[in-house]
């Protein structure tokens, strides 16, 4: 039997008319996991079925979780040397919501250490490959998510998006990634990167699959007090729409220096077909883009310098046991269980916030915040939603980047002012370009308003349906 | 603009071991980040409110009501520790016997 392209809506048709089990659906995942899984790295750990299965809106549904969202009982690594044999004792309130849905577990995925990395080579457990040309990364930090999807060895993933880690490896992987407005999916369980920026969401084969695992994760959440009481409208109702009107913006900002022509001909011939279909596209402006990167990487590492303080040997994880004293403890157990990246983050942040420095980096970033985040409301005054290319490039090779922490950052540079703002965005494929005789996707980004999820599935799917 | 011996203020700060390699090779990278970062003083921000929280909500207020414990997930959480006595986390001396 092969599972490998099946979506939720096939899986559903296929058990009604009896062509498999949900138990033949499961053990076939698992069977394409342990042939393919050596190879591509995708997976951290594997489960058998153990749940009953219970029935809701993902009934028997295999899915592959981030290695930095808890599962009860479960390993939970957030791909650190310094969480290696840590098991979770509680469900995140996502995982609680799957299982009451239905949904089934195959296992956990890789990712960048503590989610800080785009290629998913900052993994202490080496890192994951392209499914689609292993010699190039799968994008990060939700790599292993996209990989396990892309590669057919799970229906759907979660993955967690700071910064750009669910929509770059999803760009990268060729399938659909969903980062969703900030404060509508709980981070209750989720191990935290950047507090003011982490946002859970599902990484789908299509667009309708996406809103198929929206509906179950959305919605308030006592234990995040940033979740918002909003209604949770039914996703799929907003799929198979007219787009007709419909004025979305092209930021000339996201068309221009470093932008691969060839990524760029393509979203410009997506863009066209929009327009075709009764679409009007406005050029605008988001003139603070440039320093979106820059303001990241000042409030990112100082919110990773205080949310990481909790790794200190003494209460969880790894711990130096030769340390002579209690600040031994914390210098040692950090110093050999936190990788490279991760180590640069936090001295970065440590430096940011420390005395004398605060006014000039991190309160200067989050002015220069406000001034990004004013110019999408500006943008939306004009335009329902904006468009443009995920990332820079296509899939880059293993090896290019990770020397160069910068050249690295600049992958995301599409993707962070979002986070910044706090704005949902999906990233779905919309072509291919050919490299050395592989066809490789290219990923295509839709922003919208704060909650405005609905009017980005309406014209993705379209997006999707005239490819 | 950022030296050695500032990697070793901010690693000791940060309460992080680094080797004399780690700390050249940190000081090469943070020093390039830094020079990227200071292009946002090309941004005017006189009078601009910091953004902390993106969506606006400020407070988020629940009834001050106490919840049943939790004894299964409160042992579990103090069983995480590596070091441990009784129903109590260990921890190292504070200050050398010397």
């Amino acid at each position: 039997m092969d599972t490998k392209n099946l979506t939720i809506q096939d899986i559903e048709q296929g058990i009604e008319k009896k062509e498999f089990s949900y138990k033949e659906l499961f053990d076939s995942h698992l069977s394409l996991i342990k042939k393919d899984n050596p190879e591509i790295n995708s997976f951290l750990s594997v489960f058998e079925n153990d749940e009953k299965q219970k029935t809701g809106e993902l009934t028997g549904i295999p899915c592959a979780i981030k290695d930095n969202i808890l599962i009860d009982g479960k390993r939970t690594t957030a791909g650190s040397k310094i969480l290696e044999n840590y098991v979770a004792s509680y469900d995140a309130t996502v995982i609680q919501r799957l299982k009451k849905a239905g949904a089934v577990f195959l296992g956990k995925t890789n990712m960048d250490e503590f989610a800080m990395g785009s290629s998913t080579e900052n993994s202490a457990f080496g890192p994951t490959k392209n499914p689609i040309d292993p010699t190039r990364v799968p994008g990060g930090s939700s790599g292993g998510s996209c990989a396990s999807v892309a590669s057919g060895m799970s229906v759907f993933a979660l993955g967690s998006d700071t910064g750009g880690s669910i929509r770059q490896p999803a760009s990268f992987c060729g399938v659909v990634g969903l980062k969703p407005t900030y404060g509508l999916v709980s981070r209750f369980g989720l191990i935290a990167l950047a507090s003011s920026l982490d946002q859970i969401g599902p990484i789908t084969k299509n667009v309708y699959d996406s809103a198929r695992v929206l509906n179950v994760i959305a919605g308030h959440d006592k234990n995040d007090s940033t979740t918002v009481k909003v209604d949770v409208p039914d996703y799929t109702k907003s799929l198979g729409q007219d787009i007709k009107g419909m004025k979305i913006g092209m930021p000339e900002q996201y068309f221009g220096q470093g932008l691969d022509e060839e990524v760029k001909k393509i979203v410009v011939q997506t863009v066209s077909k929009l327009e075709k279909l009764g679409a009007k596209i406005e050029e605008i402006s988001l003139p603070h883009s440039e320093y979106a990167l820059a303001v990241y990487y000042i409030i990112l590492p100082s919110e990773v310098s205080a949310n990481l303080a909790r790794f200190d040997g003494i209460r969880y994880g790894y711990s130096d046991k030769q340390a002579a004293n209690l600040l031994d403890v914390y210098m040692d157990s950090r110093g050999f269980g936190f990788g490279d990246e991760v180590k640069r983050r936090i001295m970065l942040g440590t430096y940011a916030l420390s005395a004398g420095y605060y006014d000039a980096y991190y309160k200067k970033a989050q002015q220069v915040r406000t001034l990004i985040k004013q110019d999408f409301e500006k943008a939306f005054e004009k335009v329902d939603l904006i468009v443009g290319p995920t990332t820079p490039t296509v899939a880059f090779k293993f090896g290019e980047k990770i020397n160069d922490p910068l050249s690295m950052y600049l992958s995301d540079i599409y993707t962070v002012a979002v986070n910044l703002a706090g704005l949902p965005a999906i990233s779905l494929p919309c072509g291919t370009i050919s490299k050395e005789n592989i066809d490789l996707p290219v990923g295509f980004q839709i922003i919208g308003k704060h909650f405005d999820e609905q009017n980005i599935f309406k014209l993705a799917y379209c997006v999707e349906k005239n490819k | 603009m950022i030296t050695e011996k500032d990697v070793d203020h901010i690693a000791q700060l940060a309460r992080i071991k680094l080797s004399e390699q780690e700390k050249q090779k940190f000081q090469k990278e943070l020093e390039l980040i830094l020079q990227y970062i200071d292009k946002l003083n090309q941004v005017e921000t006189v009078g601009v409110e910091p953004t902390a929280q993106a969506t606006g909500i400020t407070n988020s207020f629940r009834a001050d009501e106490v919840n049943e414990p939790n004894v299964k997930q409160s042992q579990e959480l103090i069983n995480q520790a590596p070091e441990r006595k009784d129903n109590l986390v260990k921890v190292k001396n504070i200050l050398d016997n010397k």
